[in-house]
């Protein structure tokens, strides 16, 4: 007896020797939404990741875009959340991004590769390195070439204006029988583009927000009366109150509209649900009197302030901000990749045997050099978002009827005004 | 077994027969020294404690933020306004134009939630009773048909509006439907009436089970020998209806009006799924007001959210008391 309680005592100690020796790998946490298969390849990469670094663990939560929108921004008002996300947000909630600047191993490749594009998502005079675009995206517009070919309607060109693409589109929906003849995701962003090709101003003298102009409601006017006309699929911005966000790709992918405007980061998403169902283009942004703009924008990794390990948060960057892994995501994802070395050399194999790939790519390589100054300005505009939330809530009331243009500009106004009131 | 049941006994007993003797010595020193009063305190404190901690906390610091603005989640670092935001939430230049509103959503919202309870708390009340009271016949298959009303008050509030969802959007089963019997299909969830029809009928069919088994409870409840009397004397159904029935159901009839009022004003997460609160904001009820204000907007304003779930807060408990007013009486009423 005496002899089993010494083993076992002996085996007690070199368990917790073992232990102590043994240091369990750290657990970092990534917050991570997909528009396609970007989920997939990230955990590849981690999972490659994880192999030449065994000490650090990384558990990639996938969750919808709405848990970004709405409950991310919750966790890090109270000083919580992942030791990573990735966040489409990325201006307003800079206070919460980690500076990698004092971690990366290497802070002159992060700002040589990624630093234009840094003041989108760091606090005004800040040198922070806050993260990197997993993607660079351009908002921009789709029309399915099959159900165009097959009404006998011809595209619209390069030049082609908003009235030309609805137009055209309603053509082939009285042809072909679609529920509309176009749809554009409900969202601010998306249609701050096409307003700034219709000549608005979002931003005053000083910095703050301007009041609502006559570009900006010159398109919303438009806007309303096709979704009135029944032009426009109702579904997306009609059916919903407040800023939800929603998307008309389900109705373009089922063919239910021949027209969507929506952006670059849909590409794959496309090209794996629509298959060879029908052939599909990208037509870049039509045109309003004062161009033809869509807006720049994006998705970016950012470390989060409150995590407890920020060497290794730094680590995780450092390997997925890396120019073979860039070049990689960004070639199994088809998405625009946002890495000036990349960029300058090129010769990016896109992944994909889908035909309309390539050509919808390049289309939105070609639109991101067409935006105007107001477009290129709204993605480090701290109160852009002031702006694209006004505009989602009350264009919609507009559409249902509920309110006039009038009241729906003096209401987008006083919006503006109560979010900047309530920040300051 | 007789052998094994006993020593299950004995493991269940002995350690509770030494908990009540180690906590036997405080209990009674306690009592020696605060009588009846002091025992019935240290009985309370576990329920009072929990739901100290998990009502009135929160209520008091919903408060307080109702006294606050800004961004910030820490109390301590928000700006105190005062009555500021109530403010801003009544505040009209014309009361009988919401669009003059300083907050008109708050407005639409209350007005929207209004609507919906005096309609759906109507229909729901009526549909309970009338299924009460078949499913109180004696009727082929009763337990089957119990058992299938009550089935949707067992599903989440989410998959009950998905389900809806599915069935009555434009591509859904009910146009698939129509199409095939050679009809019109409608876009029934982009129309404001048809929108806010659906949501009553949706709330309706998912929580009638729960009321339905009440009312069944207050059916079964009423003597027989006072229909079989009614019988004798050749009473027509309807009369017996009026005259019996429902004033003796009077009681459970006024717990379900005001247990329906309530869940009505709270309508949220089935109507949140299957309309989002459109077309426009014509299903836009209060508590999605308040979560789109507090948490999902852009434009957030915890503190707005804050001050109009207070007053909501405050219709809740007029209607609660009302509640217990009519429980009281139902409890009167059933000692006589």
């Amino acid at each position: 007896m005496k002899r089993t309680m010494t083993s076992f005592a002996a085996l007690a100690v070199a368990m917790l020797g073992t232990s102590a020796l043994a240091q369990d790998p750290v657990e970092l946490r990534m917050m991570w939404y997909s528009d396609g298969v970007e989920g997939e390849v990230m955990q590849d990469l981690l999972d490659r990741f994880e192999a030449e670094n065994p000490d650090i663990d990384v558990v990639l939560d996938n969750v919808a875009y709405q848990v970004i929108q709405e409950q991310l921004p919750i966790q890090l008002a109270s000083g919580q959340g992942p030791d990573i996300a990735r966040v489409t947000n990325l201006k307003e909630q800079a206070v919460h991004w980690l500076d990698l600047r004092p971690h990366v191993a290497d802070a002159a490749y992060w700002d040589e590769n990624f630093g234009n594009r840094f003041d989108w998502m760091r606090e005004d005079g800040s040198d922070a390195i806050p993260g990197f675009l997993t993607q660079l995206t351009m908002v921009g517009g789709f029309a399915n070439k099959t159900l165009f070919d097959q009404a006998g309607v011809e595209m619209p060109g390069a030049d082609g204006t908003w009235d030309d693409w609805v137009n055209a589109a309603e053509e082939v929906r009285q042809s072909q029988g679609t529920t509309a003849a176009f749809a554009i995701d409900r969202s601010g962003h998306r249609i701050s583009g096409p307003n700034a090709s219709f000549g608005a101003n979002y931003i005053g003298e000083d910095g703050m927000p301007a009041p609502i102009d006559d570009g900006t409601m010159a398109f919303v006017e438009k806007l309303v009366n096709w979704t009135t006309e029944g032009k426009q699929l109702p579904d997306v911005w009609v059916s919903a109150a407040g800023t939800t966000y929603r998307s008309g790709a389900d109705d373009f992918i089922n063919a239910q509209i021949p027209f969507l405007y929506s952006g670059s980061w849909q590409v794959a998403n496309l090209s794996t649900k629509i298959g060879d169902a029908f052939d599909w283009v990208a037509i870049g942004s039509p045109c309003g009197p004062a161009g033809c703009s869509g807006l720049a924008g994006g998705a970016a990794l950012v470390g989060i302030k409150y995590t407890e390990h920020p060497e290794e948060v730094a680590r995780v960057m450092d390997y997925l901000g890396s120019e073979p892994v860039v070049r990689e995501f960004s070639e199994r994802t088809l998405f625009l990749p946002a890495h000036a070395g990349i960029v300058e050399t090129g010769g990016l194999n896109f992944q994909s045997d889908d035909p309309n790939v390539p050509p919808a790519l390049d289309r939105f390589v070609q639109a991101s050099g067409e935006t105007l100054p107001l477009a290129d300005k709204l993605p480090a505009w701290k109160w852009a978002n002031a702006y694209y939330g006004a505009l989602v809530s009350r264009v919609s009331q507009a559409m249902a009827g509920e309110i006039t243009l009038d009241e729906a500009r003096m209401l987008m106004d006083e919006d503006i005004a109560d979010v900047v009131a309530n920040a300051q | 077994m007789a052998a094994i049941s006993k020593s299950l006994g004995t493991v269940v007993t002995v350690p509770l027969a030494w908990l009540a003797r180690i906590i036997d010595y405080p209990l009674r020193w306690w009592q020696i020294r605060t009588g009846q009063g002091g025992m019935a305190a240290v009985f309370l404190f576990p329920n009072l404690a929990i739901f100290g901690v998990f009502v009135i906390v929160p209520l008091v610091l919903n408060f307080l933020y109702s006294t606050t603005s800004g961004t910030d989640i820490f109390l301590p670092d928000r700006t105190f306004v005062g009555l500021d935001q109530y403010q801003r939430l009544l505040s009209c230049d014309d009361y009988t134009r919401r669009i003059t509103c300083r907050e008109d959503q708050f407005w639409t919202a209350a007005g929207n939630t209004l609507a919906f309870v005096i309609f759906q708390v109507a229909t729901m009340v009526a549909v309970s009773l009338i299924t009460a009271l078949i499913l109180n016949r004696n009727i082929a298959g009763r337990g089957f048909f119990r058992a299938v009303f009550f089935f949707p008050v067992l599903l989440s509030p989410v998959v009950v509006g998905l389900i809806w969802r599915w069935i009555l959007q434009r591509q859904g089963l009910l146009n698939l439907i129509m199409v095939n019997l050679g009809m019109e299909p409608e876009v029934w969830l982009n129309d404001r009436a048809y929108a806010f029809t659906a949501t009553i009928g949706v709330s309706v069919w998912a929580h009638m089970g729960f009321y339905t088994l009440i009312l069944l409870a207050g059916l079964q409840a009423i003597p027989k020998d006072l229909y079989e009397a009614a019988d004798m004397d050749g009473t027509p159904p309807a009369r017996v209806f009026w005259r019996i029935t429902l004033p003796l159901l009077g009681p459970n009839l006024a717990v379900v009006l005001v247990l329906a009022l309530i869940k009505g004003v709270q309508i949220f997460d089935e109507v949140y799924v299957l309309t989002g609160g459109g077309p426009g904001t014509s299903t836009l009820y209060l508590t999605q007001y308040i979560y789109e204000v507090g948490f999902a907007s852009i434009l957030r304003n915890p503190g707005l959210a804050a001050a109009a779930s207070i007053l909501m807060g405050l219709v809740l408990v007029v209607l609660t008391l009302i509640q217990l007013w009519l429980s009281g009486r139902k409890e009167k009423a059933g000692k006589r």
